[in-house]
């Protein structure tokens, strides 16, 4: 069987940024603020380097600056490697190439990097899956079936809104993908792509060059749709917890889905953890009366009012009378005495002030951009 | 391997034992007891050093230094993973003379004159791994330069009543040090050394030499290096703090020193940006308040969850408080587990416990009529308590109850 030392990783960062265009206005999609303390980038990264991957690129786009300063050298991902180590991978990093209109042409700016690797295989995922991945099975199963490309889905029951916003597979009995349907008007359940997919290194190479002469770009529709009869393309069914985030609501509910222990714990498990970047700040502070249920909450909050049902990430100021419900609340965000803010989100550093009041719903919850004052 | 010349090296004395921490230095070196929800003591000399532009800090070890050497590692947390100097760990070795084991303060920074030499510094900063408290050293080193010293000592105005628990200084108008005396019955001074001294190197390097040669002596800074140049008339000032600075050698000045954090009034601010305090942070999910939690005035690290009532505590990272479990005055240290109804006040629980459903661990002082009988409950690192078990106030609990 492969060594996961013998895995290249690669996470697209920018992949689906249309879908959540309020919080990727400033930033990647990969740094989009998950969970309390996390960046979408962690579950992907995590994964790979808990299921002993040691090299990854990151293939970037545009607003990539948080994303940097959020991954650094990689050191809190154990990613500072004298060989293999993380790589960030900004466009035109090679000759003729350029901001790229789909996932292969991304991948020839990253040629380069794919090309002096000495890995054997390739695992590709984009940042939007929130999960704590096991990916060895993946790759073994990949080179058990002796597959040229391996889709990892997971059997799901959406709206129609949300197949719009995916790709569906279709699977016989001997796993082989005999369907590839782009955001399909379809509900009920089905087999959604995670955009995980295993490659062997030289397939994938090979597939660049290709396709680079023949000005494909798209992976999806030039490959898997357009070719799916000359390739063996296998698709291997996740069975754990995940979440694609591919709108507000989605991203609202993934958030309100950590407040489920049993989903909390498999994410989240201190065994095979999700690192991301240390800030350094002191644990969070409770102050006199102040009350707070159900409710996860990071480092460096001050706590002087009522959480309910609600999400703080890092150094959130909650002041004295101020209710907070059904609310994800973002890094350096201030909720001041006496506010309200229900059924809502609040990106970083925003200030609510006194006794303002804010109400969404829980089916469209309200935003409030970074930065904002309201 | 070239050594790059550093103006300033620090050498920070973390082999002490702590004894009187009893139960929760079985395990572990003083300078590695947790404080302060996410803490462990030494992350603040670590820091202040960063802090201050020390880059070069080499850490004495020597007593039960598993712990300490894991958390310390290459130094990363607090930067100090350099190419030219960082942090180095440096327990007792052999050589050919024979093996010796570190004998006192003075003879543990002796047996590594080779180390601060191949730095070349011109000043030396002696810490040790003992105390709470913020200090930009850069400072005090300045003070030593614009004094043209041989010795800086800084020092801190205690209540004159706890004078004869110090090492105590005495300095004419210029600030110049005339009197040293340790612990003095009837103190002349209520100026205490805080145990932080900087040194002309080459002077420092030359009195460690000496004293080592003096058999009789026990080789330590208050009782031989200090006295030794004051009795040669060394230029030594005292170097004046009056910022928050707190011994944690004592159960109940580790317990006053973390409930401290949770006082908006004590002048010990750990989310100042300007000043982080850097640790080694536990890889864990944020903390979680569950539907039953009832918690005030307490501070939550991350990891953490509470289903019970919390209140005037501190909760380090990974700690699981059970439904109708109660912590008050109190601090649990990390990845303990307190179990459904089990009572925990004015206590201080060690990391990986397990307290038992109804045990009781403590007990509020308006509670006990003889205040003799009253003192800080604590139960030691890796205990299991049983279910309905009970600790009463000032027990000392090191084995599994």
């Amino acid at each position: 069987m492969a060594s996961m030392a013998n895995v290249l990783g690669l996470i697209f960062a920018n992949m689906h940024e249309q879908l959540l265009p309020e919080l990727t206005k400033t930033r990647a999609m990969a740094s989009v603020p998950f969970g309390c303390k996390y960046r979408l980038v962690d579950f992907p990264l995590s994964s790979m380097v808990n299921s002993g991957i040691t090299q990854v690129g990151i293939i970037t786009k545009q607003n990539y600056y948080s994303l940097m300063t959020h991954l650094g050298m990689g050191s809190e991902w154990d990613l500072a490697r004298k060989t293999g180590g993380l790589h960030i991978l900004p466009p035109y990093g090679r000759e003729g190439t350029g901001i790229y209109r789909g996932r292969l042409e991304a991948l020839a700016g990253a040629y380069q990097f794919i090309n002096e690797s000495s890995a054997d295989y390739v695992v590709m995922a984009d940042a939007n899956v929130v999960a704590n991945m096991d990916l060895k099975p993946i790759v073994e199963f990949h080179e058990k079936q002796n597959a040229d490309i391996t889709c990892v889905y997971g059997n799901v029951v959406y709206p129609v809104e949300r197949a719009q916003a995916q790709t569906v597979i279709e699977v016989d009995e001997n796993n082989a993908v005999y369907d590839v349907l782009a955001r399909p008007t379809m509900s009920g359940e089905m087999n959604v792509m995670m955009n995980i997919y295993v490659m062997k290194r030289t397939f994938l190479e090979e597939l660049i060059r290709e396709s680079e002469c023949r000005s494909l770009y798209s992976f999806e529709t030039d490959i898997l749709q357009h070719k799916l009869k000359d390739y063996k393309v296998m698709g291997y069914k996740y069975e754990g917890y995940f979440e694609i985030i591919d709108s507000m609501k989605t991203y609202y509910k993934a958030t309100m889905d950590m407040m489920d222990r049993a989903v909390s714990k498999e994410v989240f498990n201190l065994a095979v953890p999700i690192y991301t970047k240390v800030h350094d700040v002191a644990p969070a502070k409770y102050g006199i009366d102040c009350s707070v249920k159900s409710s996860i909450i990071a480092d460096g909050c001050i706590i002087d009012g009522v959480v309910e049902n609600s999400v703080l990430f890092r150094g959130v100021k909650i002041g004295k009378g101020a209710v907070v419900k059904n609310s994800i609340v973002m890094a350096g965000t201030v909720i001041e005495e006496k506010a309200s803010f229900i059924d809502a989100i609040a990106d970083k550093d925003v200030t609510v002030t006194k006794n303002r009041v804010i109400t969404g719903s829980v089916d469209f919850p309200v935003y409030i951009n970074k930065g904002g004052v309201v | 391997m070239n050594h790059i010349k550093k103006e300033c090296v620090a050498m920070l004395l973390a082999g002490g034992q702590g004894s009187r921490l009893y139960a929760l230095t079985q395990e572990m070196a003083k300078p590695a007891v947790p404080y302060g929800g996410k803490y462990r003591i030494i992350d603040f000399p670590l820091s202040n050093c960063v802090n201050s532009g020390i880059d070069t800090v080499g850490v004495l070890t020597q007593y039960q230094p598993l712990v300490l050497n894991e958390y310390i590692g290459n130094g990363q947390p607090w930067g100090l993973d350099r190419a030219h100097g960082g942090v180095h760990v440096l327990p007792p070795y052999e050589t050919a003379a024979g093996k010796a084991w570190y004998s006192g303060t003075a003879n543990a920074i002796y047996q590594n004159i080779g180390f601060v030499d191949r730095y070349d510094p011109d000043y030396v900063v002696i810490l040790s791994g003992d105390h709470i408290y913020k200090m930009d050293y850069s400072k005090m080193v300045d003070f030593h330069k614009e004094h043209n010293a041989d010795a800086t000592i800084a020092v801190l105005e205690v209540p004159w009543e706890e004078a004869p628990r110090f090492g105590i200084m005495t300095a004419d108008e210029n600030g110049i040090i005339t009197e040293f005396a340790e612990k003095p019955k009837e103190p002349k001074s209520n100026l205490a050394s805080m145990g932080i001294y900087v040194f002309s190197w080459q002077k420092l390097r030359k009195y460690l030499i000496e004293n080592e040669q003096d058999e009789g002596a026990t080789k330590d800074f208050g009782k031989n290096i200090i006295p030794a140049m004051l009795n040669n008339n060394e230029k030594m000032v005292a170097y004046h703090f009056d910022g928050y600075w707190k011994d944690v050698g004592t159960i109940d000045s580790l317990w006053e020193a973390n409930m401290d954090v949770l006082d908006p009034n004590v002048p010990l601010d750990l989310l100042d940006d300007s000043w982080k305090i850097y640790s080694r942070n536990p890889v864990m999910p944020p903390h979680f308040a569950g539907p039953q939690s009832r918690i005030e005035n307490s501070m939550i690290a991350e990891g953490c969850e509470v289903n019970g009532m919390i209140d005037f505590s501190v909760l380090f990272a990974g700690v699981t408080v059970e439904e109708g479990a109660i912590v008050r005055d109190s601090i649990v240290m990390p990845n303990t587990v307190i179990k459904k109804g089990a009572v925990i006040e004015y206590a201080i629980v060690g990391e990986n416990c397990v307290i038992g459903e109804d045990a009781h661990i403590g007990e509020r002082p308006e509670l006990i009529e003889n205040k003799d009988e009253w003192g800080v409950a604590v139960v030691g690192h890796n205990v299991k308590v049983s279910d309905k078990a009970v600790a009463p106030p000032k027990a000392m609990i090191s084995k599994d109850i």
